[in-house]
Order: structure tokens, then sequence, then C-alpha cells
């Protein structure tokens, strides 16, 4: 499994395996955010954690179909079936992979990118930590989608279809603790209902992905 | 018993395409599979690996013994040569790697990266995937594709040596190799009969 997970870490920093790509679209958004609402520092405060949340989900969807697809594409996938791993550990170390990839850099530059949106000063703290419990569930979830969606052509466009309303609750909690945390409030409660939601989906999904993948491979 | 077929059918594409389907084969020994283009060698070889469930029948080998070579080798085009080879032999749990460079005479390349590689070299990186694995079935679904005389010859020497090892093989080839222990299994005969047509819209008629 670490062979699988340095690997994967391996591919995704050299040539065209799209480490960092999720990362300038993430900054891209953010930048283009202020020239569409103008310059109005008070607006951009309000919506600042809603939009930090949106762009870390947009530029997480961004990698996920090449989860699976290049390994089914080149046969690793086969390969990795028939391996003496277990499937449900080879998923839970690709999704790994793409929240090392992915998910952890969005979470390491977002405090950079809440400066351009004028978040208020009470608020990084919240919505760092927001993100961090958040985007694992990002990945994990874009996994399944992912696995489902293996082997089909332009599947790229059904995953994000499939994708994105499970992305729901997570988005729902994680934007309101950003939010409630940059106005200073309580946000104890979002906090519990991310982690949770988190935790579930880390337990369960990895299952479901496999069987999926096994479905999918025949 | 090293692996043992009974009376298996197969089905590609929710079409059934082979039936009854019966065969043992024992450490030491290769069995070649023959048939026409589309009669189902590669649908055969891949519910044997168990990556698809078979219609029937069963197939028993002793656990953690199979390993599957299909038409595409599992390559990542960015990766050298050696740790492409590396990644594979730590997912089976080895680590040495020079044996299967030196049968396939990849030495040399060992630090191109794979997407550089030709055709030919690139299956001879696929074929030299098995060694590193030390799995004793080996499943390969026509493994000579794109290897010229010399990689072929290459290729009969591994699978002779895994054989004289007590290994198994179970090919999908058309290619004579020369081996001595190897049997031929024509799918002709196995070819699944188009299922009786069931009366069931006969009431609606």
């Amino acid at each position: 499994m670490i062979a699988l997970l340095a690997r994967d870490l391996r591919l995704a920093v050299r040539a065209g395996g799209g480490f960092g790509l999720g990362l300038a679209f993430f900054l891209i958004v953010v930048t283009l955010v202020p020239f569409g609402v103008g310059p109005r520092t008070q607006l951009l405060a309000a919506i600042a954690p809603g939009i930090l949340w949106l762009g870390a989900l947009l530029a997480c969807l961004l990698s996920l179909d090449r989860i699976f697809a290049l390994d089914w594409e080149d046969g690793s996938l086969d390969l990795l079936a028939t391996a003496p791993l277990p499937m449900e550990g080879a998923v839970s170390v690709k999704a790994l992979a793409h929240w090392l990839t992915t998910g952890l850099p969005l979470v390491l530059a977002s405090p950079v990118f809440a400066l351009l949106l004028s978040l208020p000063a009470a608020g990084y703290g919240p919505m760092v930590l927001s993100l961090l419990l958040g985007t694992p569930a990002l990945s994990v979830i874009g996994t399944f989608g992912a696995a489902l969606t293996v082997g089909l052509k332009r599947g790229g466009l059904l995953l994000s279809l499939l994708v994105l309303p499970l992305y729901m609750p997570t988005l729902i909690f994680g934007a309101e603790m950003a939010r409630r945390g940059a106005e200073g409030l309580d946000y104890s409660t979002p906090l519990l209902m991310l982690a949770g939601i988190t935790c579930g989906t880390i337990a369960l999904l990895p299952f479901a992905s496999a069987a999926v993948l096994r479905i999918n491979l025949r | 018993m090293t692996l043992e077929v009974s009376d298996l059918a197969v089905a590609r594409g929710g079409v059934r395409v082979l039936e009854g389907v019966s065969f043992a084969l024992p450490p030491g020994r290769a069995l070649v599979l023959r048939g026409p283009n589309g009669i189902g060698k590669t649908t055969l070889l891949r519910t044997v690996a168990g990556l698809q469930p078979p219609l029937a029948g069963t197939v028993r080998s002793e656990p953690e013994t199979l390993i599957y070579a299909g038409h595409a080798d599992g390559i990542k085009a960015t990766l050298s040569v050696a740790e492409n080879l590396s990644f594979w032999a730590q997912v089976f749990g080895k680590s040495d790697i020079s044996q299967a460079l030196d049968a396939f005479a990849l030495a040399p390349l060992a630090d191109r990266p794979a997407g550089m590689l030709s055709a030919g070299q690139k299956r001879r990186l696929g074929l030299a995937r098995l060694l590193v694995t030390g799995r004793r079935v080996w499943l390969l679904d026509e493994p000579t594709v794109s290897l010229d005389r010399d990689a072929v010859a290459m290729f009969a020497d591994a699978v002779a040596a895994h054989l004289a090892g007590g290994g198994a093989a179970l090919l999908a080839t058309h290619i004579e190799l020369g081996l001595d222990d190897a049997t031929v299994l024509d799918l002709g005969p196995f070819r699944a009969r188009p299922a009786e047509l069931d009366d069931f819209d006969e009431a609606f008629l």
C-alpha cells in the first residue's frame, strides 16, 4: 500500500501529473470573484467563506477523473485488482494520494487566497480548520464517483453530475463553519457535523468504491 | 495441484461464449489455449484470474499463486523501467528486480522513462513484471505480441525456466514457443451453443 501511495505521489509530481493544476484553478476562481463583484470590501468579506469553499470544491473536482482513468487505460487497474492488495485498501490509498496532491495544498494555500477576498482576521482559523476537516471527504466521495465512471469515454462530465450532489452536506457545514468563524460566532456545531461526515465517508465509502470498481472491471 | 478448472462457462458482454471447459494444470506444465478470434480466450483467462465471475463451474487454485498479464502492460510512461518494476515487486512483497531485468535484457534501459521505450521493449517490461512477483501460475494473454524473434526466444527461455522451477503457465498464443512440457487445448469444441429460445413470449402471441 505504501508502494502504491509512493507511486501515485511520484506520478502526480512528474510531467503531466497534474499536481498544482487544482491549486492554480483555485487561485484563478478566487481572483476572478472580486472582478465580478466589484471593489466592495464589505460584500467580499461577507461572501468570502462561501467563495473559498466553492473554489476548493471545484478545484478538487477538476482532478477527480484522473484517479482511476489513467490506471484503467494502461491496464494497471486490472493488474492491481489481481495483486495481493485488497481493493478497499487500494481505493483508500488512491483517495489519500488525491487528498495529498489536491486537498492538502488547497488547505495550506487558503489563508493566502482568503487575503484576496479580505476575509476578517477572526475567520482564518475556522476557515483553514473547516477545509482541513472537509477536503478528505471531498477526495473520498470523489474516488467513489471516479470508480463509478471508470471505463467510460468522456466520463468527466457525468462524474461531476454524480459527485456534486454528494458534496452538498460537506459544502453546507464547511461553509457554515467558515462563515460563523468569520462573524465571530460559535462554530462548534457545524464543526462536529463536518467531522462526522468526513469520518463516515472515510469509513464506509471505500467499500462501495471497491465493489463498484470490481463490477466495472468485468 | 496448482490450478484446476472444472465445467467452466464464461460470458463476454452478456453473451455466453464458452461452456464446459475443464482442465487441470499441474506444477511444471504449460497449457496453450488455441482458437479463432472471439472464441473467448481472453474472457477465459480473465475469469480464471478472478477479474470476472464465471457463469457456471469452478476455478480452484491455491490462494495467492496466480498472476495475470493481459493485452495492456500496466506501464507508467513517466516512471523509469526500474521504478515500474520495483513498484510491482513491492506490491507483491518482493524487492529484487535485477534478475527480471537480466532475463529480458532490460538492464541497459533501466533508467530510461518507460514512455520512451518501443512497443516491443514495453512488452518485455510487462513480461519482466511476472518474474518480480514470484507467483507460481502465470496467466498470459497473447504474451508475444510485438516481440521480435530474439525477444520471443527470451520469453520462451523465461517460461521454460519458470516451469523447471515448479511453476505453471496458462497461455493464449498462436506462436510455437518450443516448450517441451506444453499441452495444447483447442477451445473450438467448447464454444457455447446458442441458448434455447424460451417460450415466455408465446403466452402473449
